[in-house]
């Protein structure tokens, strides 16, 4: 039977008695559930193993009833939610592996490694199913970046993702910064990876075949992160800034020997299963492989390197130190294996084998430590329908006139305002300090709509977004789930690419908050419904919850990671104009819709009223007749209409352009509302004179509403409504308004 | 014997992590702060009690690896 | 004429300098990895761009003591040509085969976007097909590329017209001295440079003006071997 080693450690009565399991986030009920699968009280090693395989981070119990909601199959769909990530056919026996996940809270307390370690550990998710990771995305929120911590926070996450992807070479092509009151203290740091695989390589994490030895690659364990899954499910608190030893040191160079030495050992064909270290560490692989084959584990853990002395079995089960991945072959395959991670110079030690009774069995010092049922770990966690509320300040938000608001006269300068709102502003300070084209294949840079990346030896590309705009979701979780689809799968097709999937990362406050809960269940509704009708299945993600502090839960920001698939490197379309004389044409109607806007926010400080509504048929016709044009050579430059509305779009596509335009407007709206609305379904395209009737034809003809309303011209940019001069500014002059705002924040 | 080592660009090149800190040290009121240099700080423990070879040891391991003499000085001390 | 692309643990442009060499010039090249103590089949040495060592003590530091270095330095002696592309450049410096050295960007943050670069010296094997002060387009992607020498050394490389690029106009990314991006040895045979040419072989990337970079060396190979140029 299991025995206590440590003097240190509580026995399992006075953990039983003292209820010193709380402590580790695990209630009564679920104790009393953990005593019964065990037939007995657990042991201090027992309980941690427990606490962590029932986390929120590792169990998804609080948001399982959510995750269903989704669509996850679909025709191109190879693997979806599960293992580390999923898998996209491309064609051509290739797919496409991706995968976002969350390190809010590590990066809340220290911006710079809890950056870097979340960008260590979705490259682990990507090539432990066998892919070659090609591009980096990463997806951010803030609070006002006015605030010194905010400035600190910023700047060090940045640089911490920098740190990471530029060593250890991969690109990082794309992503998103918001800035917005409701992430001060609890900022969101969201990275998401993308690889390429071939169909016979894919790997999956299972522990196969009874008598097989199990191997552990990587550095040595450390006390690093211990708790780290469970810290990522408790509200962060003032004492979470002491909380710094439960935030791991990335290595991103042990990290590039660790990717090719186990793409090496998959390219041998070896490989039985593999899966990466994660979150709860050493617990979680070898728990979920032994599962997933139906199979039991023996871990013998004096044979795990350490890099300490005197580490205790519930340290060296729980320590998330980074760079390690657990793998199984069969015995005759071990010294081939053990080859491979030598010639680069990494341990790769055998520290268990593969049972089948089905149990978690940990040995240390000649004595077992603990005994578990994989299943009771993995599978049999309680799963909480959690009671579910509408917050009050939905109707009273939805309440407010925004079209009441007085009327802005200075349009010019409005523009210049929401140019400048660090949401909205160029963010090369940010992408500069990115290693965005090391493998020379990123064909779209950072600062378009989505990144495009080519596939060598095809005419093929993929093209890459992430998008939420959480002030939508807060004013209406429903609609803002759609729109946050919606506007990934814009983006992706003004680039040129058929949206293929999404990966997902629900970023959200308390769930035990019935007004959270809502939030969390109402978006997946909207987000859901979005999937089915735009034909972009879920096929991963990550959860994080708990995303609150002082004042209150953050914005509901479900943040959408999407990519899809250039047919042929000819269709690659950018935002900026291309030529003087081309025609500009806007596709989509526009209404007075100002809640949850860049304007409203930066007049009126804050979100109120309705979000845009969204149709999605609408948008399916618009995205289909849009791509359709692209792809028969109809347009020169496609923008998505986002935040800051026509206003904005116009004038980030004549700044990528380095070209003027005149554009007159009319409308029956109020010039402002015109201007700044943010309608959903529009696109801003540019064409050829010579092309614009044919594509004009084309879009009617598909039932697209659209409108040409001016062109490609001179250096200024113009834009008149009703015939009554609006906006009118050199492009240089909005340029640098725009490119200047958040350099000059940050050295403030 | 332990060797404690410290490495530090060279007063004529420029340290602009340095000039970064002086700044905001200004920023943050501490005026009479006229210069920082910012270098690396190495702890070394040495299986060895010869104290005359340990010195002529570190001062290799410096020129060679430690310290690029292009850009950067060292010093050493030795305890134990 | 045979390429080698030295790998040393944490390369990460050794695969794009591999393909540039494909791709430009279509001439033979080889992965050669960092414990290799024979270069005597190569005509030509790619030291490519990453983070040899994970670039912890120093970049470049480490690698410079790599079993294959003291074939480079041979390959350097004995006329060969030798491109250090970034961290190549540092790994170069370091290990004495260029002058000076490369110290942290004065913005203290890593930079990554186009360079437009100024070609000081088109007479060398690696810029031949180049116009003298011609202002090309490359790629720069680093943290610590602030090259940096004393009086003395800068003087000497003047005199003997070693320094090849510079950054163009008052474009100069991390602090340079005399914004300098790139130099050659006394011989002429050995260049380091901080931006990248094998980024910018392909329009669809942003620039194709590194290609003639690899024409360049070809062409220098082939007048030296008395064979009929036909870049």
């Amino acid at each position: 039977m299991a025995q206590q080693l440590t003097a240190k450690e509580p026995t399992a009565e006075q953990i039983a008695e003292q209820k010193i399991y709380s402590q580790f986030g695990v209630s009564d009920y679920e104790f009393e559930l953990i005593c019964g699968f065990l037939g007995r009280q657990p042991n201090y090693t027992e309980i941690g193993v427990f606490s962590v395989m029932w986390s929120e981070h590792c169990s998804y119990k609080n948001s399982k009833p959510i995750l269903k909601k989704f669509p996850i199959t679909g025709p191109r769909v190879l693997m979806g939610p599960g293992e580390g990530a999923g898998i996209v056919d491309i064609g051509d026996n290739q797919a496409v592996v991706f995968k976002i996940e969350s390190h809010n809270h590590p990066s809340a307390v220290e911006p710079f490694q809890g950056a870097a370690t979340g960008v260590g550990g979705i490259i682990r998710d990507i090539f432990s199913m066998g892919a070659r990771p090609i591009a980096l995305l990463n997806s951010l929120r803030f609070g006002r970046l006015e605030n010194e911590r905010v400035k600190y926070l910023f700047e060090h996450v940045v640089s911490g993702i920098a740190g990471y992807g530029n060593c250890i070479g991969i690109p990082t092509v794309a992503g998103e910064v918001m800035f917005d009151e409701s992430y001060e203290g609890n900022p969101l740091v969201n990275a998401m990876c993308v690889g390429l695989i071939d169909h016979d390589k894919i790997q999956r994490g299972v522990a196969k075949g009874v008598g097989n030895p199990v191997f552990y690659v990587g550095p040595a364990t450390g006390r690093d992160g211990i708790h780290g899954a469970t810290f990522a499910s408790v509200e962060l608190s003032e004492e979470s800034e002491e909380n710094r030893t439960a935030v791991q040191v990335g290595d991103p160079f042990m990290e590039k020997l660790v990717m090719e030495a186990t793409l090496e050992l998959i390219d041998s064909g070896i490989v039985l299963g593999i899966q990466d270290m994660g979150a709860a560490g050493l617990t979680c692989s070898s728990a979920e492989m032994a599962s997933k084959a139906g199979n039991g584990l023996e871990l013998y853990l004096d044979e795990v390197p350490q890099r300490e002395t005197g580490m205790t079995p519930y340290e060296m089960m729980l320590s998330e130190s980074q760079e390690r991945m657990l793998f199984v072959v069969e015995p005759q395959h071990e010294a081939q294996a053990k080859e491979i991670f030598e010639r680069w110079g990494i341990i790769c030690a055998k520290v268990g084998k593969v049972t089948d009774d089905g149990r978690l069995r940990l040995f240390h010092q000649g004595q077992e430590v603990a005994d578990m049922p994989v299943k009771a770990l993995v599978d049999e966690c309680p799963v909480y329908d959690k009671p579910s509320k509408e917050p009050a300040y939905f109707s009273e938000n939805a309440a407010v006139d925004t079209s009441a608001y007085e009327e802005v006269t200075d349009l010019t300068g409005a523009l210049e305002k929401v140019l400048a709102s660090p949401t909205v502003a160029s963010k090369e300070w940010v992408y500069n300090q990115y290693d965005y084209m090391v493998r020379t294949s990123t064909a779209v840079q950072p600062g378009s709509d989505a990144a495009v990346v080519t596939i060598r030896g095809t005419r093929k590309a993929l093209a890459m977004t992430t998008d939420c705009n959480g002030r939508y979701v807060y004013l209406d979780p429903e609609v803002g789930g759609r729109i946050a689809v919606a506007e990934a799968a814009r983006n992706i097709v003004c680039s040129g690419a058929e949206p293929l999937a999404v990966t997902d990362n629900l970023n959200f406050g308390n769930p035990e908050k019935p007004e959270v809960f809502w939030q969390l269940e109402k978006s997946a509704d909207g987000m859901s419904e979005a999937c089915v009708i735009l034909n972009t299945p879920v096929i991963g993600g990550n959860v994080s919850l708990y995303n609150e502090n002082a004042k209150g839960a953050i914005y509901p920001t479900p943040v959408i990671g999407m990519v899809g698939l250039v047919h042929d490197i000819d269709h690659i379309t950018t935002q900026g104009f291309k030529s003087e004389g081309d025609v500009i044409i806007l596709v989509g109607e526009t209404k007075a819709e100002l809640g949850g806007s860049e304007l409203q926010y930066v007049l009126q400080g804050g979100a109120a009223g309705r979000p845009p509504e969204i149709d999605l048929a609408t948008e399916k016709k618009v995205l289909d007749a849009v791509l359709g044009a692209i792809q028969g050579g109809l347009v020169a430059s496609a923008h998505d209409l986002s935040e800051g509305g026509i206003a904005v779009a116009v004038a980030e596509s004549c700044i990528s352009g380095r070209l003027g335009a005149e554009v007159a407007l009319t409308s029956d709206l109020r010039a402002d509302h015109l201007l700044f609305s943010e309608s959903q379904s529009r696109i801003l395209l540019s064409a050829k004179p010579e092309n614009a009737a044919a594509l004009q034809a084309k879009l009617s003809e598909q039932g697209v509403v659209h409108t040409q309303i001016g062109t490609v011209k001179g250096s200024s940019l113009t834009i008149s409504v009703n015939g009554k001069a609006g906006i009118q500014a050199p492009v240089t002059q909005l340029e640098k308004v725009w490119k200047d705002a958040i350099p000059c924040l940050m050295s403030k | 014997m332990k060797a404690t080592v410290y490495v530090t660009i060279k007063q004529n090149v420029l340290d602009p992590q340095g000039t970064a800190v002086q700044g905001a040290l200004h920023t943050l009121g501490f005026s009479e702060v006229e210069k920082v240099r910012i270098g690396k700080y190495l702890e070394l423990e040495l299986d060895t009690t010869d104290r005359a070879e340990a010195e002529v040891r570190i001062k290799a391991m410096c020129e060679k690896l430690f310290a690029n003499t292009v850009v950067e000085d060292f010093r050493f001390e030795l305890e134990g | 004429m045979k390429f080698a692309v030295l790998v040393f643990p944490g390369s990460n442009c050794d695969i794009d300098c591999y393909k540039a060499v494909e791709d430009t010039i279509g001439q033979s090249v080889d992965y050669v990895w960092h414990t290799a103590t024979d270069l005597s089949a190569y005509d030509a040495i790619l030291v490519p761009g990453g983070f040899s060592y994970g670039d912890y003590l120093r970049c470049g530091a480490i690698a410079q003591f790599a079993a294959v270095m003291s074939e480079v330095q041979k390959a350097a002696e004995a006329g060969k040509f030798i491109l250090g592309i970034c961290n190549g450049f540092q790994i170069l410096t370091e290990a004495g085969l260029l002058p000076g050295a490369l110290i942290r960007n004065n913005g203290l943050k890593f930079r990554c976007h186009q360079a437009p670069l100024e070609v000081v010296n088109s007479s060398t094997a690696f810029t031949n097909q180049y116009s003298q002060g011609e202002i090309i387009n490359i790629p720069i992607a680093h943290g610590e590329g602030n090259y940096y020498c004393d009086d003395a050394t800068l003087a000497e490389l003047k005199a003997n017209d070693q320094i090849v690029f510079r950054y163009a106009g008052d474009t100069n990314p991390n602090g340079s001295v005399e914004n300098i991006a790139g130099i050659s040895n006394k011989a002429g045979n050995v260049v380091g440079m901080m931006p990248h040419p094998e980024r910018a072989i392909d329009q669809l990337l942003g620039s194709e003006d590194g290609k003639r970079m690899f024409t360049s060396i070809l062409n220098a190979w082939r007048e030296q071997h008395g064979a009929a140029v036909n870049s």
